[in-house]
């Protein structure tokens, strides 16, 4: 018998018995209308000790160039922001860059699918503007946009905006380890520096 | 390389030579209590929080009592987006699929996410044994390997060393197995994880195997998720040509939309964050993103023999969160290693018998005694486990094993008498009252006389809760809490 159809078999009948399989209610909380989710996204992005600012349309462009002044750029290929002196990514292009070439450069700006506010989170679902996942991984510094309309207020609302057939990345935060008697660390492999422009 | 726990001594004995060690007792308390007070904070933001569990449960019994249907979707899913699915009845099969899949690509090295399951089956003494070298890329993993030590907590592997010995353990070994750490390293947490940084990476960028578990598999899409804090897992997901996950079958999950109960309950309840660092989704192969070759190893090694057992199969539902060991009087004490397996704490103690059985191993039939019954577990499970009761089923299982036995053995008797106590509900209400009141005179519980005292003394008992479980239970739950 083959290793499948024996594990089957052992659960089917590990199960003879015939379980009622039980349903509960999925909770969900009703938005407060006292507090602006923006303003809370930003908090809880902050209480990561991520870099947070909120600019306007017409400022985000000087802002970019104040975030990653002085440093080696990547951006996804489909990205729709100017980054000046930043090299582009093409995942789908035969020269993409090597895991040591992205190690090389010093930072990344992206987009985001979208943000979190109950939790500080940003989703990438590596679609426009967010490239392929290497580029917001092994660079040290990540600058990532997100504009006011994409927060929604908690992971429920994620759920109803993601598409399940992307690949997806959820950060909060830097990376960060408690493993050295549960001192907080803030960077070990992925981006020690996470700073998110929110545009209002 | 990593030691193992084969032939490990039963939990007494191992948990005797633990209390001796007043370092290892100070580190667990430390850690253990700043956990805890993180993971209440975060907890008590969420007022449906208890709501939440009982969804949460819910949620990994439909797919574990439908599972036959649910791997057979997963399977489907997986396959239809490009991954090569493989079945293993036990961890030698499961090791034999990985080093296969290695030795095809000819390399001579992987690059492993911390995975519960990998643990369990020994996969990286397995393909040492190949002359493959297992790279562990956590932090606290890191620390156990380079220390040739064992991992002593589910979340936080190296919770039992300090940093000045973390120091020790990395001036002495990186070299060995690649770049070297600093000749000026200090013992500050944030040094420790830049050498850590240092040493990994160009393990990362080389790499061209990686090696992951998976915390959930979505059956309806075929998605892996895996959680993490430090990038390691992003690294070994995303950089490598070739990704081979291996996931116990209980870790499968109907529907996409699962995710969501169990992503709001997981972090909170695990580091006491709102969300972890990290949280990668994939599906089989991303064209253009990430490892172009996918293979999912589905793992049973004793969870169709878990199943079957209609009080402990609720155990598969854990999602190794790691809070029940975190509040557990008897963990806080004697540390991870006592328990002899890669699961210790209250979980490890139902659910190492539980895949194993009971009645062969003295080690494993000692494990449910490995408890002093406060309900502490239960109530921080987020998937609402009640391992109080799971410990007292398998005690009396451990009884019946050992029934046929001439002479017993003096921990028979013990667990006999407590099998007696424990199987009828009012006369455990009974022993719990006295217990309880007595604790308010007694510092620490006495040894157990007679047969019994073998295994007490081992046992530097907590004084007893002033109320017990049961009386906080009934007066709580009148009070109108939901259960
Ligand atoms: S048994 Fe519950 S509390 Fe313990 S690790 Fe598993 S899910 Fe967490």
């Amino acid at each position: 018998m083959s290793a499948r159809e024996e594990i089957l078999g052992r659960v089917r009948a590990a199960l003879a018995d015939g379980p009622e399989v039980p349903t509960a209610a999925v909770p969900r909380r009703t938005p407060d209308g006292s507090v602006d989710v923006v303003t809370l996204f930003c908090e809880r992005v902050a209480d990561y000790r991520a870099s947070v600012e909120r600019c306007s349309a017409a400022e985000l462009p000087e802002r970019l160039r104040a975030a990653v002044a002085g440093e080696r750029v990547v951006v996804p290929t489909d990205l729709d922001l100017d980054v000046p002196g930043s090299v582009v990514d093409d995942a789908l292009s035969t020269d993409v860059l090597s895991a040591a070439e992205l190690d090389a450069l010093d930072a990344v700006v992206t987009r985001a699918r979208l943000g979190i506010a109950e939790t500080g989170t940003i989703v990438l679902d590596h679609g426009p503007g967010q490239g392929r996942r290497a580029i917001t991984l092994v660079p040290d510094h990540h600058v990532c946009v997100v504009d006011a309309s994409q927060v929604v207020a908690d992971v429920p609302d994620a759920f109803d905006a993601l598409d399940a057939s992307r690949p997806l990345t959820w950060i909060s935060g830097p990376s960060a380890t408690s493993d050295i008697e549960l001192d907080r660390v803030e960077g070990v492999h992925g981006p020690r520096h996470l700073h998110v422009i929110v545009v209002t | 390389m990593s030691a193992t726990f084969v032939g490990m001594p039963a939990f007494p004995t191992a948990a005797r030579a633990a209390l001796a060690d007043t370092q290892l007792r100070h580190n667990l308390t430390h850690a253990t209590h700043t956990i805890r007070d993180k993971r209440a904070r975060v907890v008590a933001e969420l007022p449906e929080w208890e709501e939440l569990r009982t969804a949460g449960a819910a949620t990994k019994d439909r797919a574990l009592l439908t599972l036959d249907e649910q791997l057979v979707r997963l399977e489907e899913s997986l396959t239809s987006r490009g991954a090569v699915v493989h079945w293993a009845r036990d961890a030698d099969e499961a090791c034999r699929i990985v080093a296969d899949v290695a030795q095809a690509h000819g390399v001579d090295e992987v690059v492993k996410v911390k995975s519960m399951a990998t643990q369990e089956i020994g996969l990286n003494e397995a393909l040492a044994a190949e002359g493959i070298a297992a790279w562990e890329t956590d932090l606290a993993e890191l620390i156990v390997q380079l220390g040739d030590d064992l991992p002593s907590h589910i979340l936080v592997p190296a919770i039992h060393r300090n940093r000045a010995e973390i120091r020790e353990i990395f001036r002495r070994r990186m070299a060995a197995s690649g770049r070297p750490a600093p000749d000026d390293l200090t013992d500050d947490p944030g040094e420790l994880a830049n050498a850590a940084r240092l040493h990994l990476r160009e393990k990362f960028l080389r790499a061209r195997v990686g090696v992951s578990g998976a915390n959930f598999a979505v059956a309806e899409t075929g998605t892996l998720v895996v959680v993490e804090s430090e990038g390691n897992g992003r690294m070994c997901l995303t950089l490598p040509e070739v990704l081979i996950s291996v996931v116990g079958i209980e870790k499968v999950v109907p529907t996409w939309r699962d995710l969501d109960v169990l992503l709001r309950l997981l972090p909170r309840s695990s580091t006491g964050e709102r969300m972890n660092p990290y949280t990668s989704m994939w599906h089989g192969v991303t064209p253009g993103d990430g490892p172009q070759e996918v293979h999912v190893v589905l793992l049973d090694n004793g969870r169709s023999h878990a199943l079957a057992d209609q009080v402990g199969r609720q155990a598969l539902r854990c999602i190794r969160c790691s809070a029940c060991l975190n509040v557990c009087p008897v963990y806080e004490r004697v540390g991870g290693h006592a328990y002899g397996s890669v699961y210790p704490g209250p979980i490890g103690a139902i659910l190492n018998p539980l895949l194993k059985g009971v009645g062969s191993d003295p080690q494993v039939d000692s494990l449910p005694y490995a408890s002093s019954l406060c309900g502490a577990c239960y109530e921080v499970c987020p998937v609402k486990i009640d391992i109080p009761s799971v410990l007292v089923d398998l005690r009396a299982q451990v009884v019946d094993a050992h029934r046929d036995r001439r002479v017993p053995k003096p921990e028979a008797v013990s667990m006999r008498a407590a099998a007696w106590t424990l199987s009828d509900s009012r006369r455990l209400a009974r022993a719990e009252r006295i217990s309880g009141r007595a604790g308010r005179w007694l510092t620490r519980l006495a040894g157990l006389p007679g047969p019994g005292r073998r295994w007490t003394s081992a046992r530097d008992l907590p004084a007893p809760p002033r109320e017990s479980f049961r009386a906080w239970w009934l007066r709580t739950r009148r009070r109108g809490s939901r259960s």
